[in-house]
């Protein structure tokens, strides 16, 4: 669209307060059309469901944890909500960055550490968040962001569990990211 | 009127259709506000960028504002919204847990994906570690179904327990965001920063 992508800026941030009033109608839109808040570790939960069933068929009778899923969710675990939702982000995350010309292949971290470092955290960081939002039933979004707009003391509690715990250890990690 | 599925106002495919349409929504505002890039997210946990939180706390106060005011004019039955069950210890727990992994991987689950959407490989492996992570749990859900099932409170609303109406309460969430904006806007000023 530029014609001269030398001088292409990249485009700012929105305005935080403006993006989390967006945010929140957002979240109003998808508990007026599907009575549920947001969500994202539940599609993760979804595809690992899948995923367990097609291995193992029996998974339901011989895994408690697949059997607490179908009690919870019928038929099959990749048609649900959170999943056309999550494919959903994956675009308009896509879209919002491709206008913006942020759209990079990279690996962002403080320069104080090396692209190797950043990635072990990061994968770290992956598995204990994605056991910790199957512990506490959802995560940020899920959980304590969409808890909240329901008024759920569990959304509440999780939410300053999260935050809190991370602030508490923010000191311990801070090479990565200041 | 709404919510529209559990009403069976609108089919089952139109209701993943409009999650669809939601998510790409939910994915332009996160990615446009900022949420795509790890370092802007931790910069809540050291005052150079507050941009978490403003969102996060701008965002829940208007959805539940929306909540409640399409309740009063009668366009939402909030008895059949969804509210997240209260078990104390799992919400303590896996949320300390959830804690940890955001300090260390700098992303949530929702804004990692967003971030692998615009190319940054450190959420690609974040989204590899949720696998893992989830895949972890299922296998060893025996382990910690006692934690997982512990202090069931049922589903109690925050206004509930402190017995108060829940626009009370709505107003005093409104004043303690608006008390740590003002934080927030002085950490800003007082910590160094770049965008990232």
């Amino acid at each position: 669209m530029s014609n001269n992508t030398k001088t292409r800026k990249v485009r700012k941030y929105l305005n935080p307060y403006l993006g989390g009033v967006l945010l929140g109608l957002v979240l109003l839109a998808a508990n007026f059309v599907a009575g549920r808040g947001l969500g994202a570790s539940g599609a993760v939960k979804s595809v690992v469901a899948t995923t367990i069933r097609a291995v193992d068929k029996d998974a339901v009778n011989t895994n408690p944890f697949m059997a607490e899923y179908a009690e919870s969710h019928s038929g099959n675990p990749m048609k649900s909500w959170l999943v056309f939702e999550m494919l959903g982000v994956v675009v308009g995350g896509f879209l919002s960055g491709a206008v913006a010309g942020r759209l990079k292949l990279k690996v962002e971290h403080s320069p104080k550490i090396t692209s190797r470092r950043r990635l072990v955290f990061a994968l770290a960081g992956g598995v204990l968040f994605g056991f910790g939002s199957q512990l506490g039933r959802g995560c940020t979004s899920g959980s304590a962001l969409s808890g909240m707009a329901v008024l759920s003391m569990g959304g509440f509690i999780t939410m300053m569990a999260i935050f809190g715990t991370a602030f508490a250890l923010a000191y311990f990690f801070r090479r990565n990211w200041i | 009127m709404g919510p529209l599925a559990p009403n069976e106002l609108i089919s089952e495919n139109t209701n993943f259709l409009l999650a669809f349409f939601i998510g790409i929504a939910f994915g332009w505002v996160l990615e446009s506000s900022g949420f795509s890039s790890s370092r802007k997210l931790a910069g809540i946990f050291y005052g150079y960028d507050a941009v978490v939180l403003k969102v996060f706390f701008t965002a829940a106060i208007t959805a539940m504002l929306g909540l409640l005011f399409m309740s009063l004019f009668g366009w939402i039955d909030l008895s059949l919204v969804y509210v997240n069950p209260t078990y104390l210890s799992s919400a303590i727990v896996g949320g300390v847990v959830m804690g940890v992994g955001f300090i260390m991987g700098g992303f949530c689950p929702g804004t990692s994906f967003c971030g692998a959407a615009i190319g940054k490989i450190d959420a690609m492996v974040f989204i590899t570690g949720l696998f893992i992570g989830v895949y972890g749990f299922a296998f060893t859900y025996g382990w910690w179904e006692k934690l997982y099932l512990a202090n069931y409170l049922g589903e109690p609303k925050v206004s509930e327990k402190l017995g108060m109406s829940d626009g009370l309460f709505g107003l005093f969430m409104i004043l303690a965001a608006l008390g740590m904006f003002i934080v927030a806007e002085w950490a800003e000023k007082k910590f160094p920063r770049e965008e990232y």
